[in-house]
């Protein structure tokens, strides 16, 4: 006869098992749903305490800064040299040149990276037949890969003696090797699949039969997508806006190559600048000596730097409390 | 008067021959069936006879899904709703729908009601039209106070009633129920029921439904839809509601409504 294991489950029909034995190797799982458990959270505990020592060391750094150099001199000057002197001898720290360089960039980056990734966001998830989606959604992941060293390249070797070599006097006349404009542009496009790729998957998670409903008033496919997928997808679509402007903002390989290393208070975009993350990579490669004042100023500019992300990300999560649909 | 005419003074929709097809595979067979005006018309059968499929053959839905075409022809008041030359979003227009699961927009109540006007250029009185549409849909007394507020904060039945007064407040000639009631709890299921009655003296209501009481309550005409060995479905017998749920013609309509299979 078959004897009955300990679990009981080869039990022969009509015999009924010991019921003792139904408990005994569960406290195994206990365990090691307790081990898993904590192993899980330190994991997680990591990240938050690696947050907490960058801000920690930015901050201790930067109050070392702003012992010399007073707050206001530092966020409203409009002067950024803090290595040359000029003719009297005077260094400055303004570091509004700077913000407004990165600003200026982030800026052109999301006027191209908006429209064009919502489009494509749109086109995607309402228009596209099932196999051209299948095609290009691969393209997008595979441009979004591409090493931003790359894109300063790009920018630099391309984009900007296209840009001269356009039948537009001004540029043709004013467009410097350097420029904001090239490295907007490049970043833009470099940012366009965030955009799209994201908004794309809030797109697509708005219920069919929101979509049906629309149709069944006559909506045509245009009316359905803008009236109703992108208003019901509109937290998730913002969200991808924030993180790209975001990116935009942190982004330094492809300003450093591209936008040059004059910090210039402008709007201009066919001007040389520095943006915030251009001046951080010139100083660390300079010979500044550890401690000094110069290099202090690193961690000045990388806190506003963090202050700039964190604004943007809680910004984003209030935009994407006030604009969501539920449904 | 010729014959076109003649039809269109008395039925709404009259569909002639027709097949319909998802890819390869045929879904309804052969059906050829007459809709009266201003009536109510129940399309009853087991699952997957192809009621809903039909239902959605009179506004072109099916034309959003991809490999669906159709053989055949469906009249709308005497037009060819199939014809090249017809625009499906002016059919939709003519021909409303009001869905299974009740799916109001996440927007107001109000935005719920006007988005049909809207995008269609209405040049009214938009206030007005709202309120007639949600009084038609039995639903103003209840919402009239709160007519910003997201159409989702409604219960289900008040969702129902919502997407009914949104299908109606562009006028439409048809109104196109696919079980409207069967998400809901009876009370709300009684209270869509009495609402199809009232509409039906201005529209031409066709409704799917499982519940044959249901059926029997609220329709005037009855058609009752099987499906075949190929899985097609088709038309087994059309007629006055009382004739077909106490004198069946068909062996498989007593079968069905009597319980017997289904």
């Amino acid at each position: 006869m078959d004897t009955t294991t300990r679990d009981g489950f080869a039990a022969p029909m009509g015999q009924r098992r010991p019921a003792m034995q139904l408990s005994r190797n569960r406290r195994r799982g206990a365990l090691q749903g307790r081990i898993v458990h904590w192993l899980f959270f330190a994991c997680a505990a990591m990240s938050v305490i690696t947050t907490f020592g960058i801000v920690a060391s930015l901050l201790s750094q930067s109050l070392g800064f702003f012992r010399e150099i007073p707050i206001w001199d530092f966020l409203f000057g409009a002067t950024w040299s803090p290595i040359l002197r000029d003719a009297e001898g005077n260094r400055h720290y303004g570091v509004l040149p700077l913000v407004s360089g990165t600003l200026l960039v982030a800026t052109i980056a999301a006027a191209v990276a908006v429209p064009a990734g919502l489009a494509i966001a749109i086109y995607l998830s309402e228009y596209a037949p099932d196999k051209v989606r299948r095609t290009i959604k691969p393209v997008l992941e595979v441009l979004a890969g591409i090493p931003t060293v790359v894109y300063g390249y790009f920018a630099l070797t391309f984009v900007t003696p296209l840009l001269q070599s356009l039948p537009v006097p001004y540029l043709q006349e004013n467009l410097l090797v350097f420029n904001a404009l090239s490295a907007g542009l490049v970043m833009g496009l470099m940012i366009v699949p965030m955009v799209s790729s994201l908004s794309e998957d809030a797109m697509v998670a708005v219920p069919r039969s929101l979509r049906n409903a629309a149709y069944a008033l006559g909506g045509t496919r245009l009316e359905v997508s803008i009236r109703i997928v992108v208003p019901a997808a509109f937290s998730g679509i913002i969200a991808s806006f924030i993180l790209a402007f975001s990116r935009a903002i942190g982004e330094t390989m492809l300003v450093t190559l591209a936008a040059g290393a004059t910090p210039r208070l402008t709007f201009n975009p066919v001007e040389s600048i520095q943006a915030m993350t251009a001046f951080i990579v010139q100083l660390a490669l300079g010979e500044t000596p550890h401690g000094s004042l110069e290099y202090n100023t690193i961690f000045a500019v990388g806190l506003l730097l963090f202050f700039f992300t964190l604004g943007m990300n809680v910004l984003g999560h209030f935009l994407v409390r006030r604009f969501r649909e539920e449904y | 008067m010729t014959t076109t005419e003649a039809t269109a003074t008395d039925t709404t929709l009259s569909v002639t021959n027709l097949d319909m097809y998802y890819g390869p595979f045929r879904a309804l067979r052969d059906i050829n069936l007459d809709v009266a005006r201003n009536s109510v018309t129940a399309l009853i059968g087991p699952s997957g006879s192809g009621k809903s499929t039909l239902l959605r053959c009179f506004n072109r839905m099916n034309d959003l899904i991809p490999g669906a075409r159709i053989e055949g022809q469906v009249l709308f008041n005497g037009e060819d709703i199939y014809h090249p030359s017809i625009d499906p979003t002016e059919i939709r227009l003519r021909v409303g729908m009001v869905f299974q699961k009740p799916n109001p927009f996440p927007k107001s109540i109000y935005d719920n009601v006007a988005f049909g006007l809207r995008i269609n250029g209405f040049k009214g009185n938009m206030d007005e039209a709202v309120e007639r549409s949600l009084r038609r849909a039995a639903l103003w007394d209840e919402v009239k106070d709160r007519l910003k507020a997201s159409g989702l904060t409604l219960s289900g039945g008040q969702q129902q009633r919502l997407c009914i007064a949104r299908a109606v407040a562009v006028q439409p000639d048809v109104i196109l129920m696919d079980e409207p009631a069967s998400a809901l709890d009876p009370i709300s299921t009684l209270a869509i029921e009495d609402l199809m009655r009232e509409l039906s003296r201005e529209y031409t209501i066709i409704v799917v439904t499982h519940n044959m009481q249901q059926a029997a309550r609220v329709s005037d005409w009855t058609a009752f839809m099987t499906m075949g060995e190929d899985r097609a479905g088709y038309l087994v017998e059309v007629g006055g509601t009382h004739q077909i749920f106490t004198n069946p013609r068909d062996q498989r309509t007593e079968g069905y409504i009597t319980g017997r299979f289904g």
